[in-house]
């Protein structure tokens, strides 16, 4: 059950461009995220290949066979809506098998499906309950089985735990992630939450302004992303961003502080990357600061350290600390993970390598 | 130590002043504030409701003063009356048919007007204006339509080779005509009410639908239908009091007329009173129209709460 997506256009009326040439494969039994802030055309994309929005051109693709102008119904696909989408006068049951009447399917097969889809959510005693009474979290595993129960091995999910509170959400995301792995499933899945994006996906595709921004497993996008907007969405606290000027090997920062060069690159204006895990405060560190913000979680600290820079430097710690607002400390960034972007946001390498500082 | 035990001493005190003097204050501001409510309703709905309650136990003179106390003889006189009879009949018939032709058809122009359709707003505006009606307007207007000479629909019978209709005389066709003509004003408000739960229901459901290819009558069915259900509820109650109420469409079409076959209640109520000057009479009627809608009200109230307590479990 794989989905190709060729060339996909889709212009509003008012000649809004919500989609500007998207391209993607998605293989059977893959986990794909389409990630992207609200108005990314995200959710445009799932209901093009669900079919409820006609494209303007380009083709989707459902296992070989192109269903561009085929109705929803015939597209075999099911689907999971972030407000749920039950009908509220029907009993838990009667929501899940729901599709299979409108299928016509038998009473002794929708029996089953019903009692197996049930299990997989954990609801077996709630199947006479209407939604009105259920919590979110369980109103969202009965939009799931009804989702399951159809059989389509093709799921779109258009951010279904955006409306559950943040520990429920910790825990579908893991519960959906086991289910579609214990099924076999092949799913879409929407979402504007980078954790969610970096969790559950096995593909993420970056969406900004109806654009692709890059298209990868979740680890590939945060190691290597092709461009500051990339580097910027994936990460938190978000990546460092400083703006230096280059002259052949040496690197100069906004404050005047210069660094070296792994290689020559050409001189100009370029911005460095440093994610917040790969600066470590030491007394031998290169650079120094004044803590301007502390947030203690527990298991770590986020602060940041004025520099003298228009921007503050983040820094995560993996540990509590006694340090207090205003301190000088002194801080080094490793080398290694630096990652430097041209002037227009774009990823640069020297060599095979990616920029290295020292 | 002492700015705190000084301060707990002044809130504890703001607390007794807030206790006591407000308590009295609150009194009467409630009771300024209910004043303009209560004497509008006790001179133009309390004390008119009393007066006709007491009304309907008298004999009245011609000019509608009480003679002498009779009991329920008014109550009983009517309900021995054909006239009455007649009257109460049709109202039944009228009512019945009146609200459940609005539900069906503003209810189907709803669904028509919810759609997604270039230039749908047009029809909308359409379905909706005969809000902005009056009684009097709409009865004159459709006065000419029935009229049996120039009307609209003879010259449309004519067309048709069929024979003429009498619409205003013939006791079926009037009442028909009555019928027709309210069902028509009452259109606009059923169908912009009905529009608007139809058109809050969640997309998503009907994308739901949509994978699954269900049915134009399964989405009608498990999906629009219940989800109307209060809405729709309300407005067959508001229509049904309504048609109870009829009276202009009445008075400029039949006058009542042929012999009783559109004297509905509210116009009995009025010919009772101010032509044939038996005020006890009428207000018996009243009294029996009054309990009538009470009940509807009643029930409706009653369906409501019973919802909600479902809800709420």
């Amino acid at each position: 059950m794989s989905i190709e997506l060729q060339h996909i256009k889709k212009t509003y009326a008012n000649g809004e461009e919500v989609l500007t040439d998207i391209n993607a494969t998605i293989e059977d039994g893959q986990f794909y995220i389409l990630v992207g802030a609200s108005g990314s055309g995200k959710s445009t994309i799932l209901n093009a290949v669900a079919g409820f929005l006609p494209i303007d051109s380009g083709q989707v693709i459902i296992n070989d066979q192109d269903v561009t102008t085929l109705p929803p119904k015939n597209r075999h696909l099911s689907m999971v809506f972030q407000n749920y989408a039950l009908m509220p006068n029907l009993t838990v049951s009667e929501n899940i098998v729901f599709g299979l009447s409108a299928r016509h399917v038998s009473k002794e097969i929708k029996a089953k499906k019903l009692r197996e889809a049930l299990s997989l959510v954990h609801l077996e005693d709630y199947q006479d309950k209407r939604p009105g009474n259920l919590s979110g979290g369980q109103r969202q595993r009965v939009s799931l089985a009804r989702a399951l129960v159809s059989e389509a091995k093709i799921v779109l999910m258009d951010e279904p735990l955006s409306n559950l509170d943040a520990k429920l959400r910790a825990e579908m995301r893991k519960e959906i992630r086991t289910l579609q792995q214990q099924l076999g499933l092949t799913v879409i899945y929407v979402t504007h939450d980078q954790t969610e994006a970096m969790t559950m996906g096995d593909q993420v595709m970056l969406l900004n302004q109806g654009k692709i921004e890059q298209v990868g497993a979740p680890l590939e996008l945060y190691n290597h992303p092709v461009n500051t907007f990339v580097a910027d969405f994936f990460g938190s606290p978000a990546i460092n961003l400083l703006s230096v000027e280059i002259d052949q090997n040496k690197l100069t920062l906004s404050n005047g502080i210069t660094l070296q060069l792994n290689g020559p690159i050409k001189s100009g204006s370029y911005q460095i990357g440093i994610r917040p895990e790969n600066v470590v405060l030491t007394p031998t560190g290169r650079f120094s600061g004044v803590i301007a913000q502390i947030e203690p979680l527990g298991d770590g600290t986020n602060i940041a350290i004025d520099m003298k820079l228009p921007n503050l430097i983040r820094i995560k710690l993996n540990e509590q600390t006694s340090l207090k607002l205003g301190d000088s400390v002194t801080f080094d960034i490793l080398n290694t993970k630096a990652m430097i972007f041209n002037s227009d946001g774009q990823r640069m390498t020297i060599g095979k390598e990616s920029l290295v500082v020292s | 130590m002492m700015i705190s035990q000084a301060r707990h001493q002044a809130q504890q005190s703001q607390a007794k002043v807030k206790a006591t003097k407000p308590k009295y204050r609150q009194g009467v501001l409630g009771f300024l504030l209910l004043l303009p409510s209560v004497l509008v309703l006790g001179v133009f709905v309390f004390y008119p409701m009393v007066k006709t309650l007491w009304l309907s136990t008298q004999l009245t003179d011609l000019a509608g003063h009480p003679i002498k106390f009779i009991g329920l003889r008014n109550f009983r006189n009517l309900i021995l009356s054909d006239s009455f009879i007649t009257s109460f009949t049709v109202t039944v018939v009228f009512v019945v048919f009146t609200t459940f032709l609005t539900i069906i058809i503003s209810y189907m122009l709803a669904i028509f007007a919810s759609q997604r359709i270039r230039g749908i707003a047009v029809f909308r505006t359409i379905f909706s204006s005969t809000m902005g009606v009056s009684v009097t307007v709409a009865s004159i207007l459709w006065l000419f339509i029935f009229n049996p000479q120039i009307g609209l629909l003879s010259k449309l019978l004519s067309q048709l080779h069929l024979p003429p209709i009498n619409w205003l005389s013939d006791p079926i066709w009037s009442l028909v005509a009555i019928i027709g003509t309210t069902v028509w004003m009452n259109l606009g408000f059923a169908f912009l009410v009905l529009l608007g739960a139809i058109q809050a229901i969640s997309e998503d459901l009907y994308r739901v639908a949509d994978l699954d290819g269900a049915s134009k009558l399964l989405r009608l069915r498990k999906i629009t239908l219940p989800a109307t259900k209060p809405t729709t509820f309300f407005v067959t109650v508001v229509t049904l009091i309504n048609a109870f109420q009829t009276f202009g469409q009445v008075d400029i079409l039949t006058a009542g007329g042929p012999d009783y076959h559109t004297n509905l209640l509210v116009y009995a109520i009025y010919q009772d009173a101010f032509v044939n000057h038996s005020v006890g009479r009428a207000s018996a009627q009243s009294v029996i129209l009054t309990l009538i809608i009470m009940l509807c009200t009643v029930i409706q109230f009653r369906v409501n709460k019973r919802r909600a307590d479902k809800n709420a479990k």
